[in-house]
């Protein structure tokens, strides 16, 4: 007898949809069921007595948290969030937030009440900060879900716990924080908690990175393929895998080329890289005529280069240069100016001089292996170079180590000592005598961020031009949307200035194209010219 | 009028297949060179590599039908009166003269056209082939230790379709070259070459 599944669901036929109906109402009902338990995580910490009383500051909560989570703290201790120090293994330099100088807001130390509102611990204002204290250690900047916790600039480290006006002056009120509830509520990082400071880095939305603002809280697909939304909903952390409080990815020590496989569930591999080949391996490409082709880039060409076309492509613009030569200016009466383009965006602040700003920038492009040597403070510049390189990318076509990498080129003009030839640290931020964004006077700024930062400043004030290099990594297009050949293989294409490569398209030898079509051209013309004495002739 | 089959139905399709494929190669591969836009450089890259396979299966039965047929003697170089025919093109053509080679089914092309096919198929042919085939699979080949410069394959590739061009600017014209100007154009389509005269020698040797 034949098997006929679907003849024998016929006969059923309509006599029977009444069936039907009820399997799917029974279904309905089985699904919406409302379950009494999470699925989220094995604790729900709204039912924990020790969360349930009102806490009067971040480190009194702390130490409820650690009472549970015993090793917490001593994990954050080591990372690279609470240090803000790191040395750089390859070249010995010593790195991290409270180290490295930018073209930004410059420098951290004498400004670290303001820059810590950035730092996962509570207190940090100056350098007698404790970094061995287990309750200094912030839990809820990196895990509350409820929105409601932000640390302000100017309270290190802390959130509001009374009502504040902010800025003074202003009439706009910031809520005090409830820790209790925000407790109650605490679960695994999100996009939200990671992009409270990231997306904001620079100061502002977008500011700094251009492939990381607050458009990527809730991202559709054509934004970011991996973290869209209502599709595959990745959160940072599915990427920047992290164990033990510390997370991989780092831009002082970046993978500049991984040549691994894709990661095995299981399998025994230290390796722990937030690269795209982590997951995807080294030959990506599946489907297609091009598919092959496409994975012969991959050992020259970084995924991002291709599948990263733009940045800031969600609506908010990343900052592309900084003039701070330019600061300062006030008006008759001595108030700071403010000036704004057409879209409302700040141009010119007299507390920071002038910027450009940029949507769906097209990257540039370089040679990079992962290593980055950064001007530190205390290295000779020299305004005579033109641009002094805030960070230098290491790379070349030839090392063995380097993909063509897309890059957001930051370019700046900011302070430094023309006698001793070093960057410097200004104090911008703070309500004291010689903040620079209170009285905008540089000698005094620097002298006193010099002084926080144990540096000596001739008190001479000249200003250098300098750049800093972003790779970047974030917002990856889907793939019908990422760069066709011919983007590159072309004259003045993208990877246009890209040494050390050949690319057909772009590269032709110029000797040989004269001398070929020399030869046709010639040969052409010996055809047409036997052609016509032949019509001239008119005998054949 | 004197009618003699020189070229079979095996040899046409073999010829006019490889005109089509190589003329789409020259097309997308100097665009693929940057020389100009046409197609655009993802579909030049797939019509010019689908192209080369074609060709390069064409070319095994070609050389198979070749080696059986012994048709590859047709391109035994010879300097036999080869000097009448260069006189012929420089100066008789204009006079109106008649072509003094004489076409039998052992000889079809004269002692220029058959050295001109010999350097397509034994240095033209191959300098294209070995250099694109590398071209291709040069990343394969890195794969296994050998590091070739893309811009040396590239080069050599770019030489080798500036010869075919050339080459194939002064076969078209050429063909206009026979006892009427589309003698030679009728023979390669229907097989038959035909005309008056001494040109045609229907004794096989």
């Amino acid at each position: 007898m034949k098997f006929r599944p679907f003849g024998r669901l016929a006969q059923f036929g309509l006599g029977n949809a009444s069936l039907l109906a009820a399997l799917l109402i029974f279904g309905t009902a089985f699904a919406s069921e409302p379950s009494s338990f999470k699925m989220d995580s094995t604790a729900d910490h709204s039912k924990f007595k020790e969360l349930q009383q009102s806490f009067s500051s971040g480190p009194e909560l702390t130490k409820v948290c650690l009472g549970c989570h015993t090793e917490a703290a001593k994990q954050v201790h080591r990372t690279k969030h609470w240090t803000w120090d790191f040395l750089n293994p390859e070249n010995q330099q010593r790195l991290g937030k409270k180290n490295v100088i930018n073209n930004f807001c410059i420098s951290v130390p004498s400004n670290l009440a303001f820059c810590s509102s950035c730092h996962v611990g509570y207190g940090w204002k100056d350098a007698s900060f404790d970094f061995k204290s287990e309750e200094n250690v912030d839990c809820l900047a990196c895990h509350d879900t409820t929105g409601s916790y932000r640390k302000l600039p100017g309270l290190a480290g802390h959130p509001p716990y009374k009502d504040m006006e902010v800025p003074p002056g202003s009439g706009k009120i910031v809520k005090a924080v409830d820790l209790t509830k925000v407790a109650q509520k605490v679960g695994k990082s999100s996009r939200d908690t990671c992009g409270a400071c990231h997306f904001f880095g620079g100061g502002g939305d977008g500011v700094k990175h251009g492939d990381m603002d607050s458009s990527l809280a809730s991202p559709d697909r054509d934004l970011d393929v991996h973290m869209d939304a209502t599709g595959l909903d990745f959160t940072c952390g599915t990427c920047h895998k992290t164990s033990s409080h510390e997370v991989p990815g780092s831009r002082y020590t970046p993978v500049g080329k991984d040549q691994g496989g894709a990661h095995m569930r299981g399998k025994e591999d230290k390796s722990n890289p937030a690269t795209c080949q982590a997951c995807h391996g080294q030959a990506p490409h599946k489907d297609g005529g091009l598919a092959v082709k496409l994975n012969h880039h991959t050992d020259k060409v970084a995924c991002q280069t291709c599948h990263i076309p733009e940045i800031a492509r969600g609506g908010v613009a990343t900052k592309m240069t900084w003039d701070w030569s330019t600061a300062g200016k006030l008006t008759a009466d001595g108030k700071p100016i403010i000036k704004k383009d057409e879209k409302g965006r700040v141009i010119y602040d007299s507390k920071k001089g002038d910027f450009t700003l940029g949507e769906h920038v097209r990257p540039e492009y370089a040679w990079f292996n992962g290593k980055v040597t950064y001007t530190l403070l205390g290295d000779k510049i020299d305004k005579n170079e033109g641009v002094t390189h805030i960070n230098k990318m290491g790379g070349s076509a030839s090392d063995g180590q380097s993909l063509i990498w897309p890059m957001k080129v930051f370019r700046g003009v900011q302070p430094y000592d023309p006698e001793n030839k070093t960057l410097v640290t200004p104090h911008t931020a703070g309500n004291d005598d010689t903040a620079y964004w209170k009285n905008f006077g540089w000698e005094k700024a620097i002298d006193a961020g010099m002084k926080a930062s144990g540096a000596p400043f001739s008190g001479k004030v000249d200003f250098i031009k300098t750049d800093m290099s972003w790779p970047i990594t974030h917002m990856v297009a889907p793939k019908e949307k990422a760069l066709g050949c011919h983007e590159c293989h072309a004259k003045a294409g993208r990877l246009d200035a890209i040494e050390g490569v050949y690319i057909p398209g772009r590269d032709a030898n110029s000797l040989v194209n004269t001398l070929g079509w020399l030869a046709v051209g010639g040969t052409l013309a010996g055809v047409l010219l036997h052609g016509l004495i032949r019509i001239l002739r008119r005998k054949h | 009028m004197e009618r003699i089959y020189i070229f079979t139905r095996f040899e046409r399709f073999w010829h006019w297949t490889q005109a089509l494929l190589v003329i789409s190669m020259m097309i997308t591969g100097f665009e693929i060179h940057g020389s100009y836009s046409l197609f655009g450089f993802a579909k030049a890259h797939q019509i010019h590599t689908i192209a080369a396979w074609a060709l390069i299966i064409l070319w095994v039965f070609a050389i198979f039908w070749h080696f059986i047929t012994g048709e590859w003697r047709q391109y035994l170089p010879t300097m036999k009166d080869a000097d009448k025919v260069i006189r012929h093109y420089a100066w008789g053509i204009f006079l109106g003269e008649e072509h003094p080679f004489v076409v039998t089914r052992a000889r079809k092309h004269n002692p220029l056209q058959a050295q001109a096919y010999l350097a397509v198929k034994l240095l033209i042919n191959p300098i294209l082939w070995i250099s694109g085939l590398l071209y291709l699979y040069y990343n394969e080949l890195a794969a296994l230790g050998q590091h070739l410069d893309l811009a040396t394959i590239a080069l050599i590739h770019t030489i080798g379709a500036f010869m075919m061009l050339a080459f194939f600017v002064a076969h078209v014209y050429l063909i206009t070259t026979g006892h009427t100007v589309t003698a030679h154009l009728k023979a390669m389509i229907t097989g038959w070459e035909d005309g008056e005269g001494a040109h045609l020698a229907k004794r096989d040797q």
